[in-house]
């Protein structure tokens, strides 16, 4: 039902409300699959793009923000809190957050408080704060208010390993409707799908939207590696093993005394 | 250098993790045991999550005693039947660890058990290695005999059922306390993710009475197996076994292990056991502090794997 809604504003403010102002956003993206290797250290991806009039009669208004929002594949997290027990600190409680992005950036070109009102950044799911983070409650599912201390721990953690990120910088606009966005993955950024999702602002609403996507991907060796330990577990440990043996043996060899 | 872990997917500088691996190498060499009670904490120390770390630890630690069992194999000081039967026990012990391991993890109290198993294992071996090696540096010093184990000196349990003659260690006692304590070890190796030999070196000398020549060789059959075995069982049970990981501080390790080796022969055996108890108190300790000092982020969190 929100959803629906939601769509059926989109199609009111996209076509309906302003005619004569339609604008199409045109995104390319540097690298579409990042590909994890031996000497991976993370890699900074570039994100051009340009503001273009939907049609030859429009003309372009002035005063746009943007906002990129980069969302990597979903997992599930348990935050855990510590708590004192008998003199000793131990996990008392977990919240389950349920899938949520392993990787989450929001970049834009300024604060995306100032883009429009908070009821629109909540709808849009704009700014860590107003991004969706359901957690286990009981049997239901649901995120929880901004402040709850397990989603306010979890948002910290993911920001200090770099995982999750709010940037009001990392959107340049080198003329007034060309644009680059820098999206900073991390060395232990999570393999899997990503998806991007590009919103223009102007005067307070969403006036053009378009999605872009990446990979990050283990190659070679280390695909090898990853895959081998999650299909073939035995296998892969008799071989850990040997390895082990072989090594151990060789040392005793190289080193012998006598 | 960094170099890119597979399993526990992240990068580590490569000389860092060589050079771990060389330190605890040395002393492994030094001392005769795998080492694994340093390397856990010191991988988990620079940010690898404790449950790959357990799981790499054991093919390292496999490594190493490898090396030392050629080593004793060929002078002979390895006695193989009291090996076999430490190994029984041992078996039962390894299966029920990782079982154990599986469950703990599942429950989030994986962290708090190993922790508290290392405070307690660490603390009382140390403190109980220290005081006797203490004793017989003062012994040697008054110029008595510094070998406690005395002809006919017997325990009780030593009198139990099924009296076996262990040929090479000279010695003829029950299997029920040999199989007791190859269990013990077997569990502790593999929910720590260590070889349990600076443990099970001081329980066969004051507790089986096995000679100094043959108990260092004699336990590396056990540690040997039950790290294999649990390299084997973390690979086919947990996923997370990382090669890489392992590569990399097996071969500072065994290098490291031989200069510890030489280090060790020049050293007398109270002394080397005085030094071994001090450090096992110490990382003991630092486990201690860890838990009782409030940390500094009460908040932690834990990727679930979806099933």
């Amino acid at each position: 039902m929100r959803r629906t809604t939601i769509l059926l504003l989109l199609v009111l403010i996209g076509c309906g409300a302003r005619p004569a102002a339609a604008e199409r956003l045109v995104v390319s993206l540097s690298n579409h699959r990042v590909q994890v290797t031996s000497n991976f250290a993370g890699e900074d991806l570039v994100l051009f793009g340009s503001i273009e009039p939907d049609s030859g009669k429009t003309t372009l208004r002035s005063g746009y923000n943007l906002v990129v929002t980069v969302t990597g594949p979903r997992e599930t997290f348990r935050t855990r809190r510590k708590g004192r027990v008998l003199g000793i600190w131990v996990n008392v409680d977990s919240r389950e957050f349920v899938r949520v992005p392993s990787y989450l950036a929001i970049l834009s070109n300024r604060p995306v408080a100032e883009f429009a009102n908070e009821d629109t950044l909540l709808r849009l799911q704009i700014g860590l704060d107003n991004f969706l983070l359901p957690q286990r409650i009981g049997p239901d599912i649901a995120d929880t208010v901004r402040n709850d201390p397990f989603r306010v721990a979890f948002v910290r953690l993911e920001n200090t390993q770099g995982l999750y990120r709010e940037s009001p910088k990392a959107v340049t606009f080198l003329t007034p409707t060309v644009f680059r966005v820098a999206i900073p993955l991390p060395a232990d950024a999570p393999t899997g799908s990503y998806a991007i999702d590009v919103k223009l602002f102007a005067e307070g609403a969403i006036v053009a939207r378009t999605n872009s996507a990446l990979e990050v991907i283990k190659t070679g060796f280390e695909q090898y590696v990853a895959d081998a330990a999650t299909d073939y577990g035995l296998l892969y440990g008799i071989a850990t093993a040997m390895m082990a043996l072989l090594i151990g043996w060789f040392a005793s060899v190289v080193f012998r005394k006598d | 250098m960094q170099i890119y872990l597979p399993i526990a997917n992240l990068p580590v500088n490569i000389f860092l993790i060589f050079g771990m691996g060389l330190a605890v190498g040395f002393i492994s060499g030094m001392f005769g045991i795998g080492g694994g009670f340093l390397m856990t904490p010191l991988l988990i120390f620079i940010g690898i999550s404790p449950a790959v770390v357990v799981a790499s630890a054991a093919p390292q630690i496999a490594a190493s005693l490898f090396t030392g069992f050629l080593t004793y194999w060929r002078r002979r000081a390895i006695d193989f039947a009291l090996g076999a039967m430490l190994l029984a026990g041992g078996a039962v012990g390894t299966v029920t660890g990782v079982w154990l391991f599986t469950m703990l993890r599942a429950l989030d109290q994986l962290d708090l058990m190993i922790g508290l198993a290392y405070v307690t294992l660490l603390s009382v071996v140390g403190i109980l290695m220290i005081t006797e090696s203490m004793q017989a540096i003062i012994r040697a010093g008054h110029g008595m005999p510094a070998d406690l184990r005395r002809a006919g000196s017997h325990v009780w349990f030593h009198g139990l059922p099924l009296k076996l003659r262990f040929k090479r260690s000279r010695i003829y006692i029950s299997v029920i306390p040999v199989w007791a304590i190859g269990a013990i070890i077997g569990f502790i190796g593999s929910v720590l993710g260590v070889g349990g030999g600076f443990m099970l070196v001081p329980m066969m000398i004051y507790l089986l009475r096995v000679p100094t020549a043959t108990v260092i060789g004699t336990s590396m059959i056990l540690t040997l197996i039950t790290m294999i075995s649990a390299t084997v069982l973390h690979a086919t049970v947990n996923h997370l076994v990382d090669a890489v990981l392992a590569l990399i501080l097996m071969v500072g390790g065994v290098i490291g292990a031989q200069f510890g080796a030489r280090a060790g022969q020049k050293m007398r055996g109270e002394r080397l056991r005085l030094l071994l108890g001090i450090l096992v108190l110490l990382v003991g300790l630092r486990f201690a502090f860890e838990l009782v000092v409030q940390p500094d982020d009460l908040y932690s969190i834990r990727h679930v794997r979806e099933g």
